[in-house]
């Protein structure tokens, strides 16, 4: 018989079995979560942030192999990018990062950059409002 | 690695016996059953050899009342569109339950879109279809009440004997959909009073490729395919005669080892959820409790805070092969019907499981599974959001006590 076939691949099934970053930032700057309408796949991503980069990104995950591979890529990829950077990061990222997944499985990625928005939408509420340099005066 | 198989429900080996039934049919006697020479003749008494066996093992009445099909799906598809066009006459009314497998649902979906109407009754939470509400949703345009035996998915085992007995008596034809019981439990075509009457081997150590249904020769049928005279024209298309010989020798198989088949999957699997449900909180059996109201050989567990395909892809790996009808897992990416219809939560319905035993089963490779699945759920939940806010006290469990 033929080498048994695999549903993912091996960095799909690495990252599903000893994901990275799982947890909670201890006293985070930002807190995002992201659901599915389907009643289940759930994502809460939690950042640091210092100096205006992603110091430390954690994550805790209810989804399918591909929504925890996902996360823990995400949390990866994140950690030392500008706010600028991270507010374009896309699941494209993700599932370039991965190294592809199944044409079905793309959706499940897709909580990993809608958490981190969220993250990032609640670091900035918590901001104090400044007048930011080159602002027209009123 | 261990190796142990517990989706028996979605495919079993094929016993040695079986295959050595089948082997001549190949490359000796493989003969077309419609050709009239020697090699003819010799397939087409393999085949009413296979109708023998097949009629003896649900209690028919006679061979000639046995079709083959290609498989349970489209003989599902036979018994409805078919009962349908060849009754349309009498009425445009069908009946069946909301659990039933996608092969009716979609039939009988098919089907409203040319004019027939359908009543699916509920059941409860168990599964169980209600008799009265059949009764009640019976009228005069009513042509077929179509209902499983047994559930594919939660193992609840309907009444069908009463069910039969009410179609009797309002003049109504009744199709039983035996496909996830045939080989596990004893089938009666001639005691339940069924019309029709569906299932395939492959769940029960025959092959693929092959379906029965059973035409009781008072129910009228019209064929949905068209083009050959075999099978009496109700499914045209040259006989898969080596899974045909194979589905009356597992048939003949089944019929001889049923009980003891049944009994030794039924001490498994009491073995097997006690096990599980000590070591693991918050779980959910779906489907009533092992005994007489379920299925011998399935278990449909959901464990609460983590989703199915995770705790599948984790068995694997640890040697256990188990299914879930979670909605990433299935194709369709839709949550089961089934687990809807009996109001399981969704989240729950998420962390589904279903495990399937068998005849070769032991009780070393269940207790295997009782040790290898708490580590699997404990490390999902290790991971999950909503298990932290559980811990934590910020939400409850949605499991009601049973």
């Amino acid at each position: 018989m033929s080498p048994t076939p695999a549903l993912y691949n091996p960095t799909v099934l690495d990252h599903f079995l000893n994901p990275r970053n799982v947890g909670d930032v201890q006293e985070a700057d930002g807190i995002g979560e992201a659901a599915q309408s389907n009643g289940g796949d759930t994502l809460r991503m939690s950042l640091k942030i210092k100096e205006g980069k992603i110091a430390e990104a954690r994550f805790r995950a209810f989804g399918c192999a591909a929504a925890i591979a996902s996360s823990s890529i995400a949390t990866e990829l994140i950690e030392g990018m500008t706010l600028e950077q991270a507010r374009r990061f896309s699941n494209r990222q993700v599932v370039e990062a991965l190294g592809g997944l199944p044409a079905a499985k793309i959706q499940c990625s897709l909580l990993a950059s809608q958490a981190l928005r969220a993250a990032l939408d609640d670091y900035n509420k918590k901001q104090p409002a400044r007048p930011r340099p080159g602002e027209p005066i009123r | 690695m261990r190796a142990v198989y517990l989706d028996h429900q979605s495919a079993t080996p094929v016993l040695p016996e079986v295959m050595e039934a089948m082997r001549p049919f190949f490359a000796e006697a493989y003969g077309n059953p419609s050709s009239l020479h020697r090699h003819g003749l010799l397939a087409r008494d393999a085949l009413a050899r296979a109708r023998s066996q097949i009629a003896a093992f649900i209690n028919a009445e006679s061979p000639e009342e046995i079709l083959f099909t290609a498989d349970s799906t489209e003989a599902a598809n036979l018994a409805i569109k078919g009962a349908a066009e060849a009754n349309r006459r009498n009425g445009n009314h069908i009946i069946l339950s909301q659990i039933e497998h996608p092969s009716l649902i979609a039939s009988t979906e098919m089907l409203e879109t040319r004019g027939f109407t359908t009543t699916r009754v509920k059941v409860d939470a168990q599964g169980a279809i209600d008799l009265q509400d059949i009764a009640g949703a019976i009228t005069e345009k009513t042509i077929l009440l179509a209902v499983h035996h047994t559930n594919h998915e939660i193992g609840t085992i309907e009444p069908v004997r009463e069910i039969g007995a009410l179609a009797r008596a309002r003049g109504v034809l009744f199709y039983v959909d035996a496909d996830a019981s045939a080989g596990w439990l004893p089938l009666d075509a001639r005691d339940w009073n069924a019309s029709l009457l569906s299932f395939s081997p492959q769940r029960f150590y025959g092959p693929k490729g092959v379906g029965v249904l059973y035409q009781n020769r008072r129910a009228a049928l019209a064929a949905i395919l068209h083009g050959g005279d075999q099978e009496r024209g109700l499914r045209p298309g040259v006989e898969n005669v080596p899974a045909i010989v194979g589905a009356g020798a597992a048939a003949e198989i089944a019929g001889r080892e049923i009980a003891q088949r049944s009994a030794h999957c039924a001490r498994l699997q009491k073995r097997l959820w006690e096990g599980l449900r000590a070591r693991i909180p918050h779980l959910k059996l779906n489907g009533p409790e092992p005994g007489p109201r379920r299925h011998p050989a399935t278990l449909n567990i959901s464990s609460e805070f983590i989703e199915g395909e995770g705790q599948l892809l984790l068995c694997d790996m640890q040697g256990i092969a188990v299914a879930s009808g979670s909605s990433c897992v299935s194709k369709s990416r839709q949550s089961s019907h089934v687990l809807a219809a009996i109001g399981v939560d969704p989240a729950l319905a998420r962390g589904n499981i279903i495990m399937s035993l068998g005849r070769d089963n032991t009780e070393g490779e269940v207790d295997y599974v009782i040790e290898t699945f708490p580590k699997i759920v404990a490390k999902l939940r290790a991971l999950s959001p909503t298990w932290e806010e559980h811990e934590k006290g910020l939400i409850a469990s949605v499991i009601r006590p049973a």
